[in-house]
């Protein structure tokens, strides 16, 4: 539901970055998104398709990279992936993981067919 | 053409919570940003914490609704200062909804700041509103997956209250479950297992607000 307060969020970056590259339209915009985020991807895409309508970026491809859950093993050290955030360790089966990656939530690159 | 950009979405909102925890900490002031379903019990633990604390902490509440002025009507009749955030079909408060209210409150003659957000297990957890510590409430009817569905919340939370464990022998609810889960996901998370009926188990909250007020 707060998808689309985000999307506003992508929008405001995306403009402050278009003015700063000189850019007049933006054809793409890719962002990185954790999968221990609560942001639903296609949520997020429907409210970008229509908060952009008449701006710079209508009609750009939202292009969203999920990334993994990762973590380490407290106890063994072991980096694995997570498919849920209740695993335990695939080594040792330890029980206390750190997480290391699944919260990102940023824009990494804009494009523009310019 | 490619730019790079590498910016957090969320920025506008973590520039503004920032703003907040830093006034936070010249007032000397405790912040808690209360979360939970609609229906776990937040008011009425703000209503039996504001009885219990008033005489020793000077304290508000801010109180976050989708519609309507009904909670803070509640905690005003307490007697403690609160002022009412409606979000207007908005999921959750922002860090901005809440610099926008922090005029009305005399945060010179305060201990202790609690934020009762809009009930909702999810959006909630990704905004910092500049808040010390996130703390949310499972009431016992929820039921004991509840962890395992909503993980984000659990994971960000510093302290856990189990409310309605009065209702437990009606449920099908195994507390050890919710425990087990939360500990997993948050192995610091601080868990109480409260009434806010009865008023079991909330000494032990109280005295931990008490602590964290103290250090400020």
């Amino acid at each position: 539901m707060h998808e689309l307060s985000i999307a506003q969020g992508i929008l405001d970056i995306i403009r402050d970055e278009a003015e700063k590259n000189s850019i007049e339209r933006i054809s793409a915009v890719r962002l990185k998104l954790g999968k221990l985020t609560a942001v639903e991807p296609s949520s997020l895409s429907f409210c970008f398709e229509l908060i952009t309508k008449g701006t710079l970026a209508e009609g750009a491809r939202l292009e969203i990279e999920t990334v993994p859950i990762t973590g380490r093993c407290a106890q063994c050290g072991r980096e694995f992936t997570l498919e849920d955030p209740f695993c335990n360790c695939p080594g040792c089966q330890g029980l206390k993981i750190d997480i290391l990656t699944g919260r990102e939530f940023y824009i990494c690159e804009i494009e523009t067919d310019d | 053409m490619k730019v790079s950009v590498v910016r957090n979405i969320l920025e506008a909102n973590e520039a503004l919570a920032q703003k907040n925890r830093k006034l936070f900490k010249e007032k000397g002031l405790f912040t808690i940003n209360l979360m939970s379903s609609p229906g776990a019990g937040k008011t009425t633990l703000l209503e039996n914490t504001v009885e219990a604390l008033k005489d020793r902490l000077r304290m508000a509440v801010i109180e976050g609704d989708i519609q309507s002025s009904v909670d803070a009507r509640r905690i005003a009749k307490k007697g403690v200062q609160a002022i009412q955030i409606n979000t207007d079909g908005g999921c959750h408060l922002d860090a901005n909804m809440i610099q926008n209210v922090l005029a009305h409150l005399d945060l010179d003659n305060l201990d202790l700041l609690i934020v009762e957000n809009v009930g909702n297990l999810v959006c909630p957890a990704e905004f910092d509103i500049g808040e010390n510590v996130k703390a949310m409430i499972l009431s016992v009817t929820e039921g004991d997956d509840k962890p395992l569905k909503y993980p984000v919340m659990f994971r960000e939370s510093a302290v856990l209250l189990i409310n309605k464990i009065d209702l437990l022998p009606y449920t099908n609810c195994k507390i050890n479950n919710i425990n087990k889960a939360a500990l997993k996901l948050n192995p610091k998370i601080k868990i109480f297992e409260v009434s806010c009926r009865t008023g079991e188990g909330l000494e032990n909250w109280y005295k931990w607000i008490r602590q964290q007020t103290k250090k400020k």
